[in-house]
């Protein structure tokens, strides 16, 4: 089983003028990764479940996700954006953005690191390190530590 | 306080275990205990039933419709979207508190409360009117249906044993020439109308308290314990007016109410004391009981004569219409108010001697679990790994006639098997009209089979609805996209390549 996030999936400045550049842009890394098939399939499942209810929550942070055919692996792109990105959250623009991609039908084992990682993310600890995280293979780090417990 | 909660939103793979985090931090911070259950795409570990059991008040923060939910029925209970339970878990929690000193049943009246547990309502206080009529006349069937089946049976099995004449045995009259003077003194029961009498009188007699306790337990409902006397009461004298169903049913409903406007009126501390023991139960028994005699008793009666009338006067196709509607009503909530609108009407009909119509209702009640039954075992894959579960005690509810077997299926898809439990229905309750099936029990299913006039046929009507339910459900789940359930998804079909927010 590959690793859920890898250096390259993170993006430390990511400037997006909205939600649908800032998923966009962090999808292109999970299809560079060779973990999503097909961007445009993709992006339009991810839409379709930001279409639902936007994926914004308080404490500046945007979950675009979706279980999607043209998943491969489950994955977590992360970006970091000072200007922000409005989700669609009460309290304004989200700077930490998460795009959770997870297979079609995925083995109840991938879904339960995703299930853990949604648990960190309400932890505002755990968001003040990834605000403050110096590079990319830090960010990288700290959701093993946190999500997987090494 | 304990708590249990729910989690579910439409992915399954990020909010749901957000809410949840958030919501046993909150509680941790609170001092409070709580257990979630997280309805995600990592499999739903189901809440334990001593934890639900346990529970002094429920959570359910979902954006989707919670599984199961009839687990937590009765507990205190505050419904929010995941969002705010991620964003604002602190005063979901608070709004939880509030809810659970509210308590979910009405509290005792009056200073004779005891300790005792009251027994159990179904009745919402903060209801809209509709809503707590339906729970008010739901407390009263539903505390009356035991009743029904004892003394129903009982009945049922003293004809068989006894043959048609044990009624008469047991009652005096003339049947097929043959006087019988009738029993006067009990114990010379047995000798008189034997065994067969013996179980006659007892099923007759628990079938004589049908009516009083549906109006009594309507009152209790409304009023809480100060309504029982005049619910009684005034069932008792609908029976004896001969208003039945309909008399013991609007006897309660004015019971409850009169008790409710008394309990309004202000009286002196010194006469408080006796209020609930003395004064309300003798005031509103008077008012209650002059009502039914005087006032309602005899229209209500009237009217109950001529359904009857209406009733043994079917023949052909309006009979089976009947059945069909009756059909329909018995599949379309499971074991709710309509269904039970149904089934209460073949009871009328049983009492007034019109055995199809119990037939009819009793078949129809019977095909859709066995329906679902067989669907699963024909079409596994089109049903998550709990439905195929529920689908095995299937089979022996079905045959049973608990149609609330089939409510974990309507559950959880209802647009697509409600229509086809309904037509399945439909078609054995106008097959059982159409075939003059009679049923002398008030339930029982397969197993009262030696009750059922024209046994035969009544089984072609049965196995037939059986089919056309399994066929419907089957082609109502294969149309379309069918998007199994979350949790169960690593083993359901997958659908093509849609979105996965389902």
């Amino acid at each position: 089983m590959a690793e859920v996030i890898t250096a390259d999936l993170v993006d430390l400045d990511l400037e997006a003028g909205d939600r649908h550049e800032a998923t966009r842009k962090l999808a292109e890394r999970l299809v560079a990764a060779g973990r999503v098939t097909d961007l445009d399939g993709f992006l339009a499942d991810v839409r379709a479940r930001e279409a639902q209810m936007p994926t914004g929550i308080e404490g500046g942070i945007g979950i675009p996700h979706a279980r999607s055919a043209h998943v491969t692996e489950p994955t977590l792109g992360f970006g970091r954006t000072a200007a922000g990105v409005d989700f669609g959250a009460d309290d304004g623009p989200a700077h930490l953005i998460f795009l959770i991609a997870a297979p079609e039908g995925g083995g109840s084992e991938h879904m339960t690191i995703l299930a853990s990682l949604a648990r960190r993310l309400v932890h505002v600890s755990f968001r003040e390190a990834l605000l403050a995280a110096p590079d990319q293979q830090a960010v990288v780090d700290l959701v093993h530590k946190e999500v997987l417990g090494r | 306080m304990k708590i249990v909660a729910v989690t579910s939103c439409p992915t399954g793979i990020a909010h749901t275990y957000m809410a949840a985090e958030a919501l046993e931090e909150a509680a941790k911070d609170a001092g409070h205990e709580i257990k979630v259950e997280t309805q995600g795409a990592a499999g739903a570990e189901p809440l334990a039933a001593e934890d639900i059991a346990a529970a002094d008040a429920v959570v359910f923060a979902a954006d989707v419709d919670v599984r199961n939910r009839e687990r937590f029925a009765g507990k205190p209970l505050v419904q929010t979207s995941v969002k705010r339970a991620i964003n604002n878990a602190g005063s979901v929690l608070a709004e939880l508190e509030a809810a659970a000193a509210r308590g979910p049943a009405p509290a005792a009246a009056g200073p004779v409360a005891e300790s005792a547990p009251a027994p159990a309502t179904k009745v919402d206080q903060q209801a809209h009117f509709g809503i707590r009529l339906r729970q008010w006349l739901m407390t009263g069937v539903s505390y009356m249906i035991p009743f029904v089946a004892a003394g129903g049976i009982l009945i049922a099995l003293a004809f068989l044993f006894g043959g048609a004449e044990v009624a008469t045995k047991v009652n005096g009259g003339t049947f097929q020439s043959v006087k019988y003077a009738g029993v006067t003194d009990l114990s010379k029961l047995v000798a008189q109308a034997g065994y067969a009498g013996l179980l006659f009188k007892i099923g007759a007699t628990s079938f004589a308290m049908l009516v009083p306790i549906l109006s009594g337990f309507i009152a209790y409902a409304m009023a809480d314990r100060p309504g029982l006397v005049p619910g009684i009461v005034s069932g008792l004298l609908a029976s004896a007016i001969g208003a039945g169903f309909l008399g013991g049913l609007i006897g309660g409903l004015i019971a409850g109410a009169v008790v409710i406007a008394i309990k309004r009126v202000k009286v002196p501390r010194a006469v408080a004391g006796i209020m609930p023991v003395v004064v309300i139960p003798l005031v509103s028994t008077l008012i209650v009981g002059g009502l039914m005699i005087v006032v309602v008793g005899q229209p209500i009666a009237a009217a109950q004569r001529g359904m009857t009338n209406w009733l043994n006067g079917l023949g052909g196709t309006n009979a089976i219409l009947l059945g069909i509607l009756l059909g329909l009503m018995m599949a379309f909530d499971m074991g709710g108010p309509v269904n039970k609108v149904a089934y209460t009407f073949g009871l009328a009909g049983l009492a007034s001697g019109n055995l199809k119509v119990m037939a009819a209702v009793m078949a129809a009640g019977m095909t859709p679990p066995i329906g679902l039954a067989l669907a699963t075992v024909v079409r596994p894959k089109l049903f998550t790994r709990a439905e195929r579960v529920a689908g095995e005690a299937a089979w022996l509810l079905g045959a049973s006639f608990i149609t609330e077997g089939a409510i974990p299926f309507a559950a959880g898809d209802p647009i697509r098997v409600i229509p086809s439990l309904m037509v399945g229905s439909a078609v054995t309750g106008a097959l059982s009209m159409a075939f003059g099936a009679t049923s002398r029990a008030p339930h029982g299913g397969l197993w009262v089979i030696g009750l059922i006039g024209r046994p035969l046929l009544y089984v072609v009507a049965i196995v037939v609805g059986i089919l056309v339910t399994s066929v419907c459900v089957i082609a109502a789940k294969s149309i379309g996209r069918r998007v199994p359930a979350e949790g169960e998804a690593e083993e359901a079909v997958v659908p093509r390549a849609a979105p996965a927010a389902s």
